[in-house]
């Protein structure tokens, strides 16, 4: 359990996350849509932070906000035709989509709250964690891990080489 | 004020819903690519708040999210490269106009 002035933050940063994932996905410069995920996975750091998970929120900030949003302002850049706001940026299930993710979540939150009810959850006695985990965190990659560790850096490679093949002119 | 694992689970449930609203309803390719990052997002929530409230002495749901942002990572790559080749041969990114895959 978080207290105090930590669950103060987890509010803010939850109506920040909220609000901004919102203005991702119905603004209608798309733009304007990829700025606001840069700050809807900022907010996303800062839980990892209250979640005490430091290295994952350095790896958040340095992979998605440095890299990828850096990428999806790139493709925008290079394909949208930004200035023509006439273009219409949803097709015409806006509704029923909107009907099917109210449902889904409904579902979701009543089932992790029944759950939770009934201690279906087996919560640790203690969560508090004494200093940077980070040193555990590398152990863990690197004894435990060692072949789903090889195997996605392998698959890192093959996105890398996929992406230029598919990328390239061709003569 | 307490706030609990079911917090944020509820948060984690309430991001993938906006994820999923925007891949069903957007045109714009990238801006499908954006909401299917949000719903990365979510999951990786799910991960590490479950490590942290469940098993805070293991880490092992840290280790998942570490995999899930690498995928995330190859996935976008190659996803905005298939997004720009299509723009190359269809000066257009709006996938409801892309139907040269149907028979």
């Amino acid at each position: 359990m978080l207290e105090g002035s930590t669950a103060i933050a987890f509010y803010i940063i939850a109506f920040v996350v909220i609000l901004s994932a919102i203005a991702v996905v119905t603004l209608k410069n798309i733009f304007h849509a990829a700025l606001f995920l840069v700050l809807t996975l900022f907010a996303v750091a800062a839980l990892y932070i209250l979640l005490s998970a430091e290295f994952l929120a350095a790896v958040q900030v340095l992979i998605y906000v440095g890299a990828i949003s850096i990428l999806m302002i790139f493709a925008v850049m290079l394909t949208a035709q930004l200035t023509n706001y006439n273009i219409k940026q949803t097709n015409e299930q806006s509704l029923p989509a909107l009907l099917i993710s109210i449902c889904f979540v409904a579902v979701t939150i009543f089932a992790i709250a029944t759950n939770h009810k009934l201690g279906g959850f087996p919560l640790a006695e203690s969560t508090e964690v004494a200093g940077s985990n980070t040193a555990h965190l590398g152990q863990l990659l690197m004894r435990d891990f060692i072949l789903p560790f090889e195997v996605v850096s392998v698959l890192l490679l093959a996105a890398l080489i996929g992406a230029i093949v598919i990328a390239k002119r061709d003569k | 004020m307490q706030v609990g694992l079911v917090h944020f689970l509820s948060l984690a449930a309430i991001l993938f819903g906006i994820g999923l609203y925007g891949v069903l309803t957007r045109r714009n390719a990238i801006g499908i690519l954006m909401c299917i990052e949000l719903m990365f997002n979510a999951v990786n929530i799910n991960f590490i708040t479950f490590a942290k409230f469940i098993t805070p002495e293991k880490l092992t749901g840290q280790v998942f999210a570490v995999f899930v942002i690498v995928i995330a990572a190859a996935e976008a790559t190659v996803g905005l490269a298939i997004v720009i080749l299509i723009y190359r041969n269809f000066k257009d990114v709006f996938i409801d106009r892309m139907n040269i895959m149907k028979w």
